[in-house]
């Protein structure tokens, strides 16, 4: 700014740009605003599922702040002495008593409870469903393959984040998904059961886990989720939007309203209304009614138990084993029960972390990709995402299965055993089918590009032949369906040596099985050469 | 369409080959097509409605400010309701009153606002679009060659590389350092016990009177009809001063009664029962929720959490689900004055696997 004629500037100044000035002066602040100001963002709607998932961790904040000023994470006895009618004298931790409190003696207490509580149950999906984006758009390209790995990273701390404060009211429910905890890793060879001892601070339940898991769930997890989120957003703006393939758009550009004023306020609104849902749903649906279960105790527990949503895969992979795995082997016993699903999902998750980075080796392409694929035209990239969508849906499915079973007049066994099929050989044929949807409609594009769009006219042509026209798209249309790169499989050929590596094989046949099936887009060749031309 | 002021030059609509500046990064197998379609580039701007029709545009100004006063509205409403729903009457209906009434208020607040904020975004804005050029996330050439400098230029100044003994004693050190930190974390649990001979004995010793669970009051083998099934808990639980829910979470069994003809008992465990009367750890050994669905008629436990089940009639033998081991039995007997007692401890550890088990 300038500094020159003070005296003559500042009468001239509205309030707005001498305060500007002030904090300007003050901070260096406007090399930042000219810089990201008019920054063009992309537009599309599936953009939304991230700030969905962002927004919705602002409502966690603002409610689960106001939470903390109420609740008590105690687990000392006390005989309950609040509104409830049905509980009171009973014998609970003060974490549920204070629990209640806020539902019942706190006014808004219970709204803001439950906002707490739906904003997180929508912050997970909103999450899961932005790395779908992601994944089926190839978005986690380079140069964007960190930022894959922290928006995972975010995932599974928002599970975390999830689970904690979901066994904070130390009531029935939360406290036998405890259980669970304890019995998993219990049976972790070798470290499980000093794990539990120490995570309990002795014997399950003890005294001490629901003030160690506000510790996490307050401060450790939120440090963390916010760092992320701070970092996930960093790299957002180093790396510029992804934007869909359209007229205009490349590789070079990034092409959208700018940030001042169109996004600010379509962002901003956005998040009051996201806000304004979560508060809505608050209103009229009640969430985790702990009054209904009661304190913790060991020893009831009702049918139809359920984790919140986002643990029913781990819950669900632990009821898909079948009888009798668990052996005891050098006198020490190997609960593979356990062991199995912990690994399987491990597995699962170190794939889906390490996508980018596999898919990239296969490709051996090193140029930044800035516009998103429509997702056919990746099909095995499809696939192997529909086959893992499949894979995680049977887990999730599991952790209903007694549901299933009593809503639908199933047998306990039968649900568990189709769901075990879904498991093992659903992800196969997902991945079959989906492979070949994405090929059909790849040549859907091609016919429509070659041959035209249907217009619904119909003439009859004089040899009493009925035909319907096709009109040609136009250039813009077309580009929709023209700009794509495929690939070819790769040929194995002697690296400097002269040596063909294993490595090099291996890579070869992933390449092959990615590849080998594929379809290229129109060139302008094959539309001049007449291919056409029967209509 | 505008242009970024960063962009400089008007942008040409390009074709859709990467960016210029890394035109020498390898494709891969990406299949580089010759006579490709070019971009054609940006299509025509469509004016909006509110563009072009003035009238529509005061009326998107209309329902913008329209809903910003909704919006004051939904606020006030929910203070209102703060005040005029108490719920000091111990009464449910009046929590769900408040919730209502000061959570309506709120959400119309709040939606008001955003879609008003929207709609103002969206209709009354002008309709800019811009266009940013790319550059390479790694900077130019210079500044990476710069980059490589500055670190050459620390390792040379400090001898990182070439004075190999004191980094390597250094990295040694940093990796040692949070030692003590972890082993402070051993305080996490109890230093007086250990986990493995905790888990392996529970409050039930020899004489103690089977009690009903929550209130304690012992029970009468007379008083335990046949398809009848009680939850028990061992005397004396209810009146510990601490650790009830852990001694609980060890002790908890289930009684019930069988014809004695149904009853399929070991050859070693013939004594365990009483006129048909079987107790049962009720700690899943799967992962150690309780197990607490009977089915009389079929004489099977269920467990609600993964669905394990055991078959009383066979002591206690997992037929489906996860677990493996069947329930540990409680020998039982009946005292003097007719109330069952345990002949001693579970005779092996009860509740969910762990590795020093065998």
């Amino acid at each position: 700014m300038s500094t020159a004629s003070p005296t003559t500037d500042t009468q001239k100044r509205s309030f707005t740009t001498s305060a500007a000035v002030y904090v300007n002066e003050r901070t260096s602040i406007a090399g930042f605003i000219k810089e990201l100001g008019r920054k063009a963002f992309p537009d599309h709607w599936s953009f939304l599922l991230g700030e969905v998932a962002l927004f919705s961790f602002v409502v966690i904040l603002i409610s689960g702040t106001f939470l903390t000023f109420f609740f008590q994470a105690s687990m000392a006895e006390v005989h309950y002495d609040g509104s409830y009618v049905p509980l009171k004298g009973v014998e609970m931790s003060v974490a549920m008593a204070s629990t209640l409190d806020i539902s019942f003696d706190v006014r808004g207490g219970l709204f803001v409870r439950q906002m707490h509580h739906w904003a997180a149950l929508l912050f997970v999906a909103a999450i899961g469903l932005h790395m779908l984006r992601i994944y089926f758009t190839g978005a986690f390209r380079k140069p964007r393959e960190f930022n894959w790995v922290i928006g995972f990273t975010l995932f599974i701390l928002a599970m975390a984040e999830g689970f904690t404060g979901y066994s904070l009211p130390d009531d029935l429910l939360s406290g036998n998904g405890l259980r669970i905890i304890d019995g998993l890793v219990k049976g972790i060879p070798v470290i499980g059961t000093w794990t539990s001892f120490l995570i309990f601070g002795g014997e399950f339940p003890g005294t001490q886990i629901v003030g160690r898991l506000y510790s996490l769930h307050i401060m450790i997890l939120p440090a963390l989720v916010i760092a992320f989120i701070a970092l996930h957003l960093v790299f957002v703006v180093v790396h510029k939007h992804t934007q869909y393939a359209g007229p205009g758009k490349t590789q070079q550009n990034a092409v959208g309203p700018p940030i001042l004023p169109i996004y600010a306020a379509k962002a901003g609104g956005f998040f009051f209304i996201i806000f304004g849902v979560i508060a809505l749903i608050a209103a009229l649906f009640t969430i985790n009614p702990i009054w209904n279960y009661g304190p913790y105790d060991p020893s009831p527990v009702s049918a139809g138990t359920q984790p919140d949503w986002y643990i029913g895969f781990a819950d669900g992979a632990l009821r898909l084993i079948p009888p009798g795995w668990e052996f005891v082997w050098l006198d020490r016993t190997w609960s593979f029960n356990i062991i199995v699903p912990l690994v399987a999902i491990g597995i699962f998750i170190v794939l889906v972390l390490m996508y980018p980075f596999i898919e990239a080796w296969i490709t051996g392409d090193k140029r930044e990709h800035h516009i998103a694929d429509r997702p056919r035209n990746a099909p095995t990239r499809t696939a192997i995402g529909a086959a893992g969508v499949t894979f995680y849906a049977g887990l999730w499915a599991a952790a209903s299965s007694d549901i299933l079973a009593t809503h639908f007049w199933l047998t306990m066994e039968g649900v568990i055993h189709a769901l075990q099929a879904v498991v093992v050989i659903g992800p196969f044929i997902a991945y079959f089918i989906t492979k070949r949807v994405c090929i059909a409609l790849q040549k859907k594009d091609r016919e429509i590009v070659l041959h035209g769009y249907e217009s619904g006219r119909i003439v009859r042509l004089p040899g009493g032949e009925y035909i319907e026209v096709h009109e040609p798209l136009d250039e813009y249309d077309r580009w929709r369906l023209v700009s794509f790169e495929s690939y070819a499989p790769l040929m194995i050929r002697p690296n400097a040596r002269g040596k063909i590596t294993a490595g090099q094989r291996f890579r070869a046949s992933l390449s092959r099985w990615f590849f080998e099936d594929r379809i290229a887009p129109v060139t302008k060749g094959e539309l001049e050469s007449g291919h056409g031309e029967h209509h | 369409m505008a242009q970024d002021d960063n962009s400089g030059a008007e942008l040409a609509a390009a074709d859709s080959s990467h960016a210029a500046h890394e035109s020498d990064a390898s494709p891969g197998t990406a299949l580089i097509v010759q006579d490709a379609f070019e971009n054609p580039g940006f299509p025509a701007h469509r004016p909006r409605v509110t563009d072009e029709n003035p009238q529509r545009e005061k009326r998107a100004q209309r329902t913008v400010y329209t809903l910003f006063y909704l919006s004051i509205v939904g606020s006030l409403w929910a203070v209102a309701a703060y005040m005029l729903f108490p719920m000091e009457s111990n009464n449910a209906g009046d929590v769900r009153l408040n919730n209502l009434f000061f959570g309506l208020g709120a959400a119309l607040a709040l939606l008001a606002l955003g879609i008003g904020i929207v709609h103002w975004g969206k209709s009354v804005m002008q309709d800019v679009e811009l266009v940013d050029e790319r550059h390479a996330i790694g900077g130019t050439p210079e500044t990476q060659a710069a980059a490589v400098k500055v670190f050459t230029d620390a390792d040379r100044e400090s001898g990182f590389t070439r004075r190999s003994v004191i980094r390597n004693s250094l990295i040694a050190a940093i990796v040692v350092f949070p030692l003590p930190a972890v082993v402070a974390f051993r305080g996490l649990a109890p230093q007086d016990q250990l986990p493995v001979p905790l888990l392996s004995h529970t409050m039930w010793s020899k004489g103690t009177r089977l009690t009903l669970d929550p209130s304690g009051a012992p029970i009468k083998a007379a008083d335990v009809t046949i398809g009848s099934a009680f939850h028990v808990i061992p005397e004396g639980l209810t009146d510990l001063e601490h650790g009830k829910l852990d001694e609980k979470a060890k002790a908890a069994v289930l009684l019930m009664r069988l014809e004695p003809g149904d009853l399929n008992e070991l050859p070693e465990r013939k004594d365990w029962s009483y006129d048909g009367i079987v107790a049962y750890s009720k700690i899943c050994t799967h992962v150690g929720c309780p197990v607490a669905l009977y089915e009389q008629h079929t004489h099977h436990l269920l467990c609600p959490c993964h669905q394990s089940q055991f078959d009383v009639s066979n002591h206690c033998e997992v037929i489906f689900g996860p677990a493996k081991r069947p329930l540990p039995q409680l020998p039982i007997a009946v005292d003097d004055e007719g109330y069952l007692i345990a002949q001693s401890d579970f005779t092996e550890p009860v509740g969910p696997s762990f590795w020093e088990r065998h």
